[in-house]
């Protein structure tokens, strides 16, 4: 049936058809329309059953500090008004190149003379026994969330696995709803992809001020339970009781679908500085792609991604993606948090530090070459978008090297002075 | 309470001082109006004089310490009984000229006195001398050879009414502030009044200059000869007076006239320009009220004395002395320095101007005294006297009131001196001095504002010094601690004083008695100029309501502002001498491994030994920390940079200062202040470094000429501390502590801190413990370091470091340290050294009476465009006080608008 019903689709307007209705996606369908409102039709498949969301505010869905419909970017009504056909709840399962189709779930089947892919990622699984147990969840949609939240309501005990960004903002927002939180870390160090030692001593008191449990280099080695999971297994035999287990212990480019299509993967959807996949008529986007051997997590790069990708879609092609520098933020209330760029440091680099832990405020800059190559900033960090900023344009620092850690103001302030004394 | 009437403890200026204690305790100071040496004007130290009467590091009793041992409180009893055995066994065993005291131009009249009398007359020594000898005796040697006596001719007033006034070797607006300000204030009035300026250095006197002369160092004779020669040739000689009633012309002109007949070889010797030269000779000669200010540049030489007679002869030539608005004007360095002159207390003086070798005068006084002695020899001038003692010649000394181990020049002689010595008794207002260290009995004596008596300045008025404070712990009167160890050695009669006005008024007597010429029925006498008859037999009252007059006062109890109004000096013939002065070059000589010449001095918000002006935190800001200003041409021969540290040495001593490029130094030349010394900087005495030659006559150090070498002072770290506690300042290879408003500043260095910046800082500002509110900025490949401690939300310490002197402005930093909590916006400015806002740090202080700093002038001076230091002082109050920064002032105009115009 859909076949005859998209033969009958009229041939004119060429057909763009985007897997993923997530922010990856919808944001290059943003920038194409912004382009070129009326150059595709556009038809849009997504897995959940909803419009368009910000997965980034899931933390704060799941803290209470924000509804459901606070974090919606997109409804169903937006769709309609730009001509788009969405199809939420009903994934893409196949794609034929060779005959540019895709088929969805329910088994709708669309041409394309282009294709999006933005599939996003999985959160990883750990191997262990028990993680098919009720109770043990993921933390990557609203459907999580709302697991979460419901064993809140009837349950209170919760370990979160996993000390990076969103295992500490699942905590967090777990605590919030009542929860009796162990968070499990395999490092010493929270957030050890993110931030040095310094700030994540700092985040830890915070954290441990807010009540959460932590086991910092601790390793989990099984779940137990029998109806539903009871509890975890340390490797060093301890054991902690919970009713909810949340695995945040990262993601992986969901590629499964460009796989079977034959598309060339490595960790991610190989895509070069268009976007473009090896197959000419097909376009990926987000955490599902891998760009010179990067993946991606955070969504500045998939915002540029974005932008670039709907210029090529736009028949433009002006615009080439580059990996830059990235920029995280901790989305947890009361902690203020930046990282960015190359802030471990290492042979050639060099590193300005504040100290001040009483304020709970630590920040640390690591330069190379009279640039700023790396950030970290705890407790302050309004000068988070302009150290990015240096970062990205390489600026040489050597002019106020010495009040650069103190802020743009300060420096502003120098510069004033300079210009003065010079006027 | 009412203000009580004083002087101030300062320079030899002298100036009323109107002192209040307020409910609070605190003390005020305004100058005294009715007072005629400054007329209700203060200078910034004088003005601040209510900062230095805490009694914080104060002496408040009695301490002996054994060799070696620290010292121990002990009663006044077993004190003074200590210093009386202790010098009675000393005279007994090796005899009178095996003890020795080494006093000062601090003391009062009565002081003075009393301790002159004891060691000439009832001790049988002359071994008394004073730190004057440092500044004064070129001066008094100068004037005896020329006068016949210890006479200064004139006033004040005479600067303000003369058409030509020459200051020579003297920084007088720094130095003397209020004389430099009735000099400015009447050259206001009166533009007319030329004034010359001759200094090698250009200091801030210059400013008011219509002429300065940058003459070489020490070449002063040579110039005062050359313009004897030149006032001969151009018929400005008074042959009238040079006939009737001087002696000597014709020697002196012969030697002026060989030595320096030719001005163009006049102008080659002292390195200055003919034409300006020849611009001061003939003003000299043009000008009839002419008067010649000098001061330690002049008196501070080998040759002090001839440059003082040089200066002399010339006023002597032209008749220029004994009338308003003319003569030779010494200005004293001390506030009692000329009434310590009056009392004899000088090694080469017997007592009331009258000398150790001339019989009738030994005659009067012992007659007078009926002492069981009186001294006939000269005893040992100060740098011989600690000579002396090193050589174990003298075997105990009493030092009063003075700190000879930072003063004296070869100033670690002094020290091995006091290290070998019996008995070194001190008595001090302050615990610790450098040379309390070396003490065996430490006595505590009244500080300014405690003690009551009598003091003389420049132009010989009398001032009383009054009490307002009570005596602080068991302080007493320097007279009384003497009169009572006199008593102890069994001096019961001459020393049985009750009150200073029972001393003065016996020194008046003795100033008048026999004071004639001989007669029949008493032959053994002798005029002398220095006759107080008029105050004779004070009463307490009478004493204490005393308005200031100058001497001499005879019966009729009226003051004298000018001497040889008639022309008649003090000379058995009446006669003034002209001396002949042959020129002749400082001692030593630089060289190649010597080739700098080392000026020494004071800066303007300091006193000597800063231990009552380094409590002020008012006069710190202006010379925080001790310098070595010198010519940028040197400082790049010798390696050095610009506030960066330097190794200063000569044949005699090392010491260590930041380089500074005043703008006024000669190539070939240094200067470095007098004051820092141990208590304060961690190697900053510059009396360890000056040669130990002195004048032949006068034997006053030249401390203005020491041949020195100038290295760089290698350091890893540069950096400051400001803390409300003492620092331990043991790991720092350099280190200057400055007074300020509720911290201490440590301006410091290192080489190595082997702990780290951090650990050290950490340790050393009290933030030991783990959970101490500290904030730190770290820059560790740039080797900067800062911290802050705080405690309660107040600022307790902040530590910057950097391997540069490019440290932040400490000016705003010090402004945190009033403040009861920290703003937030502080905090973050506390590790920058500035705060956010632009303007809000006002930079180093210029006006210590206001407190404005340079920052807030040039701002100002730029956006309003003032072009005189009156429209600053209109619209920001800097320099409407004591204006001894108008010079400064100035000096930002010029230098804004021609960084404007650049």
């Amino acid at each position: 049936m859909s076949v005859a019903g998209a033969r009958a689709v009229p041939r004119g307007k060429p057909k763009l058809v985007v897997i993923g209705n997530g922010m990856a996606g919808m944001r290059t369908v943003e920038e194409l329309l912004q382009l070129t409102p009326d150059l595709y039709d556009i038809a849009v498949f997504g897995a959940e059953p909803y419009g368009n969301y910000n997965r980034i505010l899931l933390s704060q869905l799941l803290s209470g500090e924000k509804g459901a419909d606070e974090i919606m970017l997109n409804t169903p009504a937006w769709y309609a008004e730009h001509g788009i056909a969405l199809h939420a709840g009903d994934p893409v399962v196949a794609i034929d190149r060779r005959r540019k189709r895709v088929r969805s779930r329910h088994g709708i089947e669309l041409p394309y003379d282009r294709l999006l892919i933005a599939t996003g990622s999985q959160p990883i699984v750990l191997p262990l026994p028990g993680k098919e147990l009720p109770g043990v969840v993921g933390f990557r949609g609203i459907d999580d969330v709302e697991r979460m939240l419901a064993a809140a309501r009837s349950h209170h005990r919760a370990v979160v696995i996993g000390g990076g960004l969103l295992g500490i903002e699942a905590a967090n927002g777990l605590s919030r709803q009542g929860m009796q939180v162990t968070l499990i870390h395999r490092s010493r160090v929270l957030l050890n992809q993110q931030v040095d030692a310094d700030a994540a001593g700092l985040l830890e008191r915070n954290l441990r001020a807010r009540g959460l449990a932590l086991r910092l280099d601790a390793e989990t080695v099984a779940l137990y339970g029998n109806e539903r999971v009871e509890g975890v297994v340390l490797a060093d035999g301890d054991r902690i009781d919970a009713d909810l287990v949340v695995m945040a212990v990262g993601v992986h480019p969901d590629t499964a679908l460009a796989r079977s299509a034959g598309l060339h993967c490595e960790r991610g959807i190989v895509v070069d500085d268009t976007l473009q996949t090896f197959d000419p008529r097909v376009y990926a986007v987000g955490e599902c792609v891998q760009h010179r051997r990067a993946t991606f997590g955070l969504v500045a790069p998939v915002w540029e991604q974005a932008r670039v990708c709907a210029s090529h879609l736009a028949r433009f092609g002006h615009r080439r993606y580059r990996s830059t520098q990235t920029a995280t933020k901790l989305k947890v209330t009361g902690i203020d948090l930046y990282s960015a760029g190359d802030f471990l440091g290492g042979a050639g680099t060099e590193d300005l530090v504040l100290r001040d832990p009483r304020s709970g405020v630590y920040k640390r800059l690591v330069l190379k070459d009279n640039r700023v190559i790396g950030a970290v900033l705890y407790g302050d960090v309004q000068d988070g978008a302009w150290y990015f900023e240096l970062i990205c344009d390489a600026t040489d620092i050597t002019l106020f090297r010495s009040r650069l850690l103190f802020g743009k103001s300060y420096c502003q302030a120098l510069d004033e002075r300079r210009t003065r004394a010079v006027a | 309470m009412s203000a009580t009437a004083t002087t101030c403890p300062y320079c030899g200026v002298g100036c009323g001082v109107l002192a209040r204690v307020d409910a609070a305790g605190a003390t005020h100071v305004e100058g005294d109006p009715q007072h005629g040496s400054n007329l209700g004007r203060l200078c910034v130290k004088g003005a601040a004089l209510g900062e230095t009467v805490d009694l914080h590091g104060r002496l408040l009793h009695p301490l002996l310490r054994e060799s070696g041992a620290a010292p121990r409180r002990a009663s006044w009893d077993e004190a003074l009984n200590r210093v009386a055995k202790g010098f009675r066994r000393v005279i007994d065993a090796h005899g009178p000229d095996a003890v020795a005291f080494y006093v000062s131009g601090q003391l009062l009249t009565e002081d003075y006195y009393v301790v002159n009398k004891l060691a000439k007359g009832w001790l049988g020594t002359a071994n008394i001398d004073t730190n004057s000898r440092l500044c004064m005796s070129s001066a008094v040697a100068g004037h005896k050879r020329a006068f016949g006596e210890d006479l200064v001719p004139g006033c004040y007033e005479d600067l303000e009414q003369a058409e030509l006034v020459v200051l020579i070797g003297s920084n007088t607006a720094w130095c003397h502030p209020i004389v430099y300000q009735r000099i400015a204030r009447a050259k206001e009035a009166r533009p007319s009044l030329q004034v010359v300026v001759i200094d090698p250095r250009h200091t801030a006197t210059c400013e008011l200059a219509d002429l300065h002369l940058p003459l070489k160092s020490g070449t002063d004779v040579w110039l005062f000869n050359g313009l004897l020669a030149f006032l001969f040739r151009h018929g400005a000689m008074h042959a009238g007076f040079v006939d009737g009633h001087t002696q000597g012309f014709e020697a002196a002109l012969a030697t002026a006239e060989s030595d320096a007949g030719d001005p163009a070889e006049v102008a080659r010797i002292c390195g200055l320009q003919l034409a300006d030269l020849l611009s001061f000779y003939r003003l000299f000669a043009r000008h009839e009220k002419t008067v010649s200010v000098f001061s330690q540049g002049v008196n501070q030489a080998s040759s002090g004395t001839d440059k003082v007679n040089s200066i002399i002869n010339c006023h002597l030539l032209t008749g220029r002395i004994g009338r308003p608005g003319m003569g030779p004007f010494s200005i004293t360095g001390q506030p009692n320095a000329m009434g310590g002159r009056e009392v004899g207390g000088m090694a080469n003086m017997l007592a009331a101007h009258m000398e150790l070798d001339h019989p009738v005068h030994r005659d009067i006084v012992q007659t007078f005294w009926q002492s069981p002695h009186i001294a006939a020899r000269a005893g040992l001038k100060a740098v011989d006297l600690f000579e002396a003692i090193e050589q174990g010649k003298v075997k105990a000394v009493w030092i009063m009131a003075t700190n000879p181990v930072v003063s004296l020049p070869d100033a670690d002689q002094v020290k091995r001196a006091l290290a070998r010595c019996e008995l070194v008794v001190s008595s001090d207002i302050v615990a610790q001095t450098d040379t309390g260290a070396f003490a065996h009995v430490l006595l505590p004596a009244l500080g300014w504002g405690e003690k009551d008596g009598m003091v003389t300045n420049s132009e010989r008025r009398l001032s009383r010094q009054r009490a307002f404070l009570p005596a602080p712990g068991e302080a007493r009167a320097d007279w009384r601690i003497v009169c009572d160890v006199a008593q102890r050695m069994g001096f019961d009669r001459g020393f049985a004083f009750e009150a200073p006005h029972e001393i003065f008024d016996e020194h008046a007597r003795l100033t008048a008695f026999r004071n004639h010429a001989p007669r029949d029925d008493t032959p053994m006498a002798a005029c002398r100029v220095l006759d107080l008859g008029g105050l004779v037999g004070l009463e307490r009252q009478a004493y204490d309501a005393l308005a200031p007059v100058q001497w001499p006062v005879h019966a009729a109890g009226e003051g004298t502002a000018r001497l040889f109004a008639e022309a008649r000096f003090a000379h058995a013939d009446g006669r003034a001498r002209f001396v002949a002065t042959a020129a002749r070059a400082p001692v030593h000589a630089p060289d190649r491994e010597y080739p700098l010449i080392l000026n020494t001095g004071r800066v303007r918000d300091q006193w000597h030994t800063m231990t009552r002006t380094g409590k002020s935190p008012r006069l710190a800001v202006h010379t925080p920390e001790p310098f070595i200003d010198m010519h940028p041409r040197d400082a790049l021969l010798c390696g050095v940079r610009d506030g960066e540290l330097a190794r200063i040495s000569s044949r005699w001593g090392t010491m260590v200062a930041r380089v500074q490029h005043g703008g006024g130094i000669l190539a070939g030349n240094a200067f470095v202040p007098i004051h820092w010394n141990d208590q304060f900087a961690s190697d900053a005495r510059v009396g360890s470094v000056v040669n130990p030659v002195v004048d032949p006559i006068s034997g006053e150090p030249e401390f203005k000429h020491t041949p020195i070498r100038v290295e760089p002072f290698p350091v890893r770290w540069h950096g400051f501390v400001l803390s409300r506690r003492p620092l331990a300042t043991d790991d720092l290879t350099y280190w200057t502590s400055v007074q300020g408003q509720c911290f201490l500043r440590y301006e410091i260095a290192a080489r190595e801190l082997p702990s780290g910046c951090g650990a050290w800082a950490r340790a050393c500002l009290g933030a030991g413990d783990a959970d101490a509110d500290w904030l730190e900025y770290e820059d560790p490949s740039a080797r900067i370091y800062r911290a802050a401690h705080v405690v309660d939300g107040r600022v307790e310490a902040c530590v910057f470091f950097s391997p540069r002197p490019d440290l932040p402005s400490r000016a705003w930093l010090s402004g945190l340290f009033v403040k009861e909590r920290l703003e937030d916006i502080d905090r973050v400015g506390l590790l920058v050294g500035e705060p956010l806002e632009a303007g809000a740090d006002t930079g180093p202080i210029v006006c210590s009476c206001f407190g404005v700093g340079r920052n807030t002038l040039c701002e100002a001076i730029r956006t309003q465009g003032f072009t005189t230091p009156a429209q600053i002082t209109a619209s920001l109050h800097a320099g409407g006080n004591c204006g001894s920064c108008v010079p400064e002032l100035k000096q930002l105009i010029t230098e804004v608008h021609a960084a404007a115009n650049a």
